[in-house]
């Protein structure tokens, strides 16, 4: 990339600047249709997401709702909700998100970009017909894994191409050091094919007998959130805060033990779903004991990530990418440390069965994941299509929807099965179970109306995202769309 | 950590570690203390617990396409008072005792469950052994127990014209839930058989290894 420069160029600093600017260019470029391929999809299932989202939500206070037909039944379209989110929305994004890092971070030009074509397809073909069958009564009754047979080798076959992908691209990386991000989606890149491979074969194709079942699920499903989108969230915050703020991160070696600290934790975790069921104590103990020793990476990683901040806050208001990236950041650590809290036998005994896990659920894959996941977006796009944001409110639409949104959510549902835990604890004071479930509907209708805000916030994200890719590229804009602009940005 | 290989080997290994730790030795102990095995009860000589009848495995295929795990959990768990453990199930009414490894064996597909937004159904053939209960609770949750938020499933069951005299499955609707005039409800075939997995659902039976009955 380097050509004959004269010495007046070779003198001045701000030649390799450039230079270096134009291969971030020319490696954004090549990324630019496959990035837009998943972010693109990404952003529809989310809209289809949300919709059962709503649906689902509202039948918990309204069972009558859409209650005719089979197809609509709650238990299935709680579970396309869940299928699309999680297989349509958050890999999508994922994927997309993680390959632009990796080839910016290997320095590296995309190659084979025809492997990822064929995968991005085959990917959300298997997920939409995974969620009609999932409405046709065709899935599987294993939580996380539940689209029906037939679409699994389709799946398989997607991923397959992209884990080769993402081990050819960290090959092919220039320069001595690796980045924290890429050790993190390195091993999200190899952690998820072998989860989704074993759980599989041990759960549908050749099931395996009794609660060894449960064990497989929840160490399957769990480690879906912990070893897939975890590492992917955390890379992209280790990157983007960086980033924006022109500084490095605080601390080398707190990276290093963040990252060998969750993969040897989190890997355990999974069993806080079982705590109290028919399966060994001793293995019990050891997911409770893993969910409290992730306190750990988890306070590694926030104070790497708030010694990289501090002092540099403002930007947290003026820059969109910053705003929903250390957002979904501090979320990472509160719902860990609740995670943690939840794990504790004492406050497992009321908060399991209930609604606050479900509140937990959406703490860490929206407040967290996703909101980091808006974050990149609004950051990789402009670089991909050289074009700026059109709207500024329209961003601070979708962040305060989605922000008060799940903020509602969480508290709802977690007061709210507080409560029904306590009351469940509790056989001579609330005897009738009838009696308790009422006293939940308020905290269930608060948590729909928190989910209207959060699809208000997404109308808004999806019509930016429409919005900037029709309208046509202008050379007098030259300023990134942010909602305050600094007065050291001013011209 | 620049080291390719050496990053890989770590990666591996700590969901090697995981796998092995949280599946395989269980699957190896279970197999081990007999656990995967149904125990022959003396008294009653026969195998505890018992498999499914055609009829329950067909109603348990039904349970699992509606997603009714998704409410309602099988899982008879311990209570304090009776030591280390964590809720009153007993005390609820919910089984006689709690539920252990083995009880599951002969399930096929195992539905431990993670919410009781409904209540737990492991017992649910003792606590509720009525088909035309069952019916009319699946046909419509509000005539069996008020102000439920279970959805309804019309669609588990036919309404067609009375022709000569009603079915004797016919179910007894009343008030605002009544069919029209010369109209009877009949359950289909679907709803017999999730009717006789529901009912088929009691841990009626002790094992050595689980505490004993509350009287």
């Amino acid at each position: 990339m380097s050509s004959a420069t004269s010495l007046a160029a070779a003198i001045d600093p701000r030649t390799r600047m450039s230079q270096e600017r134009a291969e971030l260019h020319q490696i954004d470029a090549s990324t630019r249709v496959l990035a837009l391929i998943f972010l693109g999809t990404s952003a529809a299932w989310l809209l289809l997401g949300t919709l059962f989202g709503l649906i689902s939500s509202w039948k918990m206070h309204n069972p009558e709702f859409l209650s005719t037909h089979e197809w609509l039944t709650f238990g299935r379209v709680r579970t396309a909700h869940l299928n699309t989110i999680i297989y349509g929305w958050a890999t999508n994004a994922g994927i997309g998100v993680s390959f632009w890092l990796m080839a910016r971070l290997s320095r590296t030009l995309l190659r084979h970009a025809g492997i990822l074509y064929v995968s991005g397809a085959a990917w959300n073909l298997a997920v939409l017909i995974g969620t009609f069958g999932i409405l046709r009564g065709d899935g599987q009754p294993v939580e996380w894994l539940e689209f029906p047979r037939y679409v699994t080798p389709l799946l398989f076959v997607s991923y397959a191409l992209i884990g080769v992908w993402g081990i050819v691209t960290f090959r092919f990386r220039r320069g001595e050091h690796t980045y924290v991000s890429q050790w993190y989606l390195l091993a999200a890149l190899f952690w998820f094919p072998w989860l989704y491979s074993v759980a599989q074969i041990m759960l549908v194709f050749a099931p395996t007998i009794g609660v060894i079942q449960a064990l497989t699920n929840w160490w399957f499903a769990h480690n879906v959130l912990g070893l897939w989108f975890t590492p992917i969230g955390i890379a992209a915050a280790y990157y983007f805060i960086p980033k924006v703020l022109g500084k490095p991160i605080h601390s080398y070696h707190l990276s290093v033990v963040g990252f060998w600290a969750l993969a040897f934790f989190y890997n355990w975790a999974g069993v806080h779903h079982l705590i109290g069921g028919p399966i060994p104590v001793w293995v019990q103990s050891a997911g409770i004991v893993a969910s409290l020793m992730m306190v750990i990476p988890v306070i590694v990683t926030a104070i790497n990530h708030h010694l990289t901040v501090v002092g540099c806050f403002q930007q947290v208001w003026n820059s969109p990418t910053l705003r929903f990236i250390v957002f979904g950041a501090m979320n990472y650590t509160l719902a860990s440390l609740a995670g943690s809290a939840m794990a504790l036998r004492s406050v497992n005994s009321v908060t399991h069965f209930t609604h606050a896990t479900v509140g937990h659920a959406h703490h860490g894959m929206y407040a967290f994941f996703t909101m980091v996941m808006f974050g990149s977006v609004y950051y990789m796009l402009p670089r991909l299509l050289r074009k700026e944001w059109p709207s500024a409110f329209l961003i601070n639409v979708h962040f305060w929807g989605t922000a008060a949104g799940i903020a509602l959510y969480v508290v709802a549902l977690s007061v709210g099965g507080w409560i029904q835990g306590t009351q469940m604890l509790d056989p001579k004071n609330h005897p009738d179970f009838l009696q308790i479930m009422r006293d939940t509907q308020p905290w269930l209708l608060a948590r729909s109306i928190a989910g209207i805000m959060m699809a208000v916030g997404h109308i808004a994200f999806v019509f930016s995202f429409v919005w900037i890719l029709l309208k046509k590229r202008s050379a007098t804009e030259t300023d990134p769309t942010l909602f305050n602009t600094p007065p050291a940005l001013k011209i | 950590m620049n080291n390719g290989p050496l990053l890989f080997l770590g990666i591996f290994f700590t969901i090697a570690f995981s796998w092995s730790g949280i599946v395989l030795t269980n699957l190896i102990q279970q197999d081990e203390i007999g656990a995967t095995q149904p125990h022959f009860d003396k008294d009653s000589e026969s195998l505890v617990p018992a498999p499914l009848s055609g009829l329950a495995k067909q109603g348990q295929q039904v349970y699992a396409e509606l997603g009714c795990v998704y409410c309602h959990s099988q899982q008879v768990r311990n209570s304090v008072e009776r030591g280390g453990g964590v809720s009153p199930d007993v005390e609820r009414n919910y089984g006689k005792r709690p539920n252990v490894a083995r009880d599951y064996v002969q399930d096929g597909r195992v539905f431990l469950g993670t919410m009781r937004t409904g209540p737990d159904l492991r017992n649910i053939g003792q606590r509720q052994p009525s088909v035309d209960w069952h019916m009319l609770h699946l046909y419509q949750p509000k005539i069996t127990s008020e102000d439920s938020i279970m959805p309804p499933h019309p669609f588990l069951f036919e309404q067609r014209p009375i022709v000569g005299q009603p079915s004797p499955k016919a179910l007894r609707l009343s008030g605002q839930w009544a069919p029209p005039e010369g109209y009877e409800v009949v359950p289909s075939a679907r709803a017999e058989a999730l009717v006789a997995y529901l009912l088929s659902l009691r841990t009626d039976y002790e094992l050595p290894e689980a505490p004993k009955f509350v009287e």
